[in-house]
C-alpha cells in the first residue's frame, strides 16, 4: 500500500500547521491553564493567569501568534515505512517556513552562532530542526512545536554518575529555583533520563509534546508537587502553580552513565501536528 | 490594591504603590532595550539631547513586532515584555540621570532595588502576553532611532488601561521576585 502527496498542498498544509502552532495553544494546555486559574488563590497570580487566557482569546480572535517571541522552528516527523512521496520533503518544510515567516508574520529568529547574523527567514544550518523517526504503516505524522528563547535558555543537561538516580529530582529543582520567573512560568517541565548525552536532551523536548491531562505518576508526579511546594508561582511573583506539568522519558543508557536534561518549556507549550496519507 | 494612572507620573502616584498591588496605566510609555538603553548613556556621557523626554516617563521592556501600513503609519503586530534582566546593570546611571518613573518588564530585575528607592518603581507585565499587549496600544506616536533596528528602537506609544501590571518593587525597596526566590530557596534546602 502506498500513498502520494503533491508538493504543493504539502507546503500550503506545514505553513498552516504552523499558523495554528503559533495562535491556538493545543486543548490540554488550555485547560491546564483554566484550571490553574480556578486554583489559584494568590491574587498576583490570579491575575497574570487570567491575561494568559485573555492574550489566548485574542490571539485567536485576531489570528496572531500568541507571544512575539515566535520560536526556533522544531519539527517532529514520523514516517511510515510504506509512505512514499515524490519530492524531497525536508526541502519542502524549508519552503512552508519561509512562507509561514512572511505571511503570519513570524519573528525572524534564526542567526549565525558566532557572527550572529540573522537568516531573516527562520532557516539556516540545521534549521529548522527535523527528527525524523521511521514508524510502521503508510503515514506520515507531522509536529510543529516552535520553541521560545526565555524557557529554552534554562534549560540544563548534567551527566550524573550512575549511583546518582537519588539527586534527579534535586537537579530539577534546583532548575526553576535558578530560572525563577524568567522562563515566563506555569512551566511545562521535560525530563529526559538516560540514553547518551545528546539523546537525553531530546528525550527531554520530546517530553514536552506528551498530553497534559494524562495522570502524572510516579518519579513525574513526586518532581510536580515539589516544584509547586517552592512557590514561585506565575511569571515568579509567587503562587502555588510554577508548573502545569512535569513529563519523564527514559531510554537505556551505558552503566557507567547518567545523563539528565530538564528541558523548561513556558505557559505556550505550542504544538500542533497534521497527518498524510494513511487508509482514509 | 488597583490603580488607574495616567503618564506622564508623579511622584506622589509612585509614592503610594506597594509590591504587589495591580496598575493599569493609561498615557504615554516607550520602549527601550538594551541597545537603546546604552545609546540614551552614550549621548548622556556627552552630554547630547535626547530626541523625546525622560522626565516623568515609563519605560518598557519590549521589541515590538510592527507593520508599516499603506498610508506610511506603523501599527503594532504584537508587543510582550522582554526579558528585564538583561538591563539590570544599564538601570541605575539610567535612573540617576532622569526622572524615570516606572519601568514596565517582565522577570524583575537584580540590584536595582537602591537605584528605584524614592524614585520609581518597577511594574511586571505577563510575559508572552504579546496580543493582549498589542489591543491595548492605541496609536503609535512616534518612533526614534530605528537605525537600531526594530526591536531595538525606541518606540513611543498611546496605551489605554496597560495592564495588570503587578508592582514587582516598590518606592520603599520591598522586592517580590527577591523574595519570591529567597523562600524557594529556603524550600529547595528543606526538601533537599
Amino acid at each position: 500500500m502506498s500513498t502520494k502527496i503533491n508538493r504543493e498542498s504539502f507546503i500550503r498544509s506545514i505553513a498552516d500547521l504552523l499558523r495554528k502552532a503559533e495562535i491556538e495553544l493545543p486543548d490540554d494546555v488550555v485547560n491546564a491553564l483554566r484550571k490553574a486559574e480556578a486554583a489559584e488563590k494568590n491574587q498576583v497570580a490570579k491575575s497574570q493567569l487570567q491575561a494568559i487566557l485573555k492574550n489566548l482569546e485574542i490571539a485567536k480572535k485576531y489570528r496572531v501568534p500568541m507571544c512575539q517571541d515566535t520560536g526556533i522552528m522544531i519539527f517532529f516527523a514520523e514516517i511510515g515505512s510504506e509512505f512514499q512521496s515524490s519530492f524531497d520533503l525536508e526541502a519542502a518544510i524549508r519552503e512552508a517556513v519561509v512562507l509561514a515567516t512572511a505571511e503570519i508574520p513570524l519573528r525572524p529568529n534564526a542567526v549565525d552562532p558566532l557572527t550572529r547574523k540573522n537568516s531573516g527567514n527562520n532557516l539556516g544550518v540545521g534549521i529548522p530542526d527535523i527528527h525524523w523517526k521511521i514508524v510502521p504503516g503508510n503515514r506520515l505524522k507531522i509536529t510543529a512545536a516552535p520553541k521560545g528563547a526565555g524557557s529554552e535558555n534554562m534549560s540544563v543537561l548534567r551527566m550524573f554518575n550512575p549511583t546518582e538516580t537519588g539527586s534527579i529530582k534535586n537537579f530539577v529543582l534546583e532548575t526553576v529555583v535558578n530560572a525563577g520567573g524568567m522562563p515566563c512560568p506555569p512551566l511545562t517541565i521535560g525530563v529526559g533520563i538516560g540514553g547518551s548525552f545528546d539523546a537525553a536532551a531530546r528525550l527531554a523536548k520530546e517530553a514536552l509534546l506528551e498530553p497534559l491531562d494524562v495522570p502524572m505518576e510516579g518519579l513525574e508526579r513526586e518532581i510536580f508537587e515539589a516544584v509547586n511546594a517552592l512557590g514561585i508561582g506565575c511569571m515568579g511573583l509567587g503562587g502555588s502553580t510554577t508548573a502545569l506539568a512535569v513529563r519523564v522519558k527514559t531510554a537505556h543508557c551505558h552503566t557507567a552513565s547518567l545523563p539528565v536534561a530538564v528541558n523548561i518549556q513556558c505557559w505556550a507549550n505550542r504544538h500542533a501536528s497534521v497527518v498524510f496519507g494513511g487508509d482514509e | 490594591m488597583e490603580y488607574h494612572l495616567k503618564t506622564p507620573l508623579k511622584k506622589e502616584d509612585i509614592e503610594k504603590l506597594n509590591a504587589g498591588d495591580i496598575v493599569y496605566l493609561s498615557g504615554e510609555i516607550l520602549t527601550a532595550r538594551d541597545e537603546a538603553h546604552a545609546r540614551i548613556l552614550e549621548m548622556g556621557e556627552k552630554k547630547e539631547e535626547l530626541p523625546f523626554s525622560l522626565e516623568g516617563a515609563v519605560i518598557y521592556h519590549c521589541g515590538p513586532l510592527m507593520q508599516k501600513t499603506e498610508n506610511g503609519s506603523w501599527k503594532v503586530v504584537s508587543a510582550g515584555p522582554t526579558t528585564s534582566g538583561r538591563m539590570s546593570k544599564m538601570t541605575p546611571p539610567l535612573l540617576k540621570a532622569h526622572q524615570i518613573r516606572a519601568i514596565i518588564g517582565k522577570g524583575g530585575m537584580k540590584d536595582v532595588v537602591d537605584a528605584l528607592k524614592n524614585r520609581s518603581v518597577y511594574l511586571a507585565y505577563t510575559g508572552g502576553c504579546a496580543a493582549l499587549a498589542a489591543e491595548l496600544i492605541k496609536e503609535v506616536k512616534a518612533v526614534h532611532w530605528l537605525d537600531l533596528g526594530m526591536p531595538e528602537a525606541v518606540w513611543v506609544l498611546r496605551v489605554e488601561e496597560f495592564g495588570p501590571l503587578i508592582v514587582g518593587i516598590d518606592t520603599k525597596g520591598k522586592d517580590i521576585f527577591a523574595e519570591v526566590r529567597e523562600k524557594a530557596q529556603k524550600q529547595l534546602e528543606k526538601q533537599r
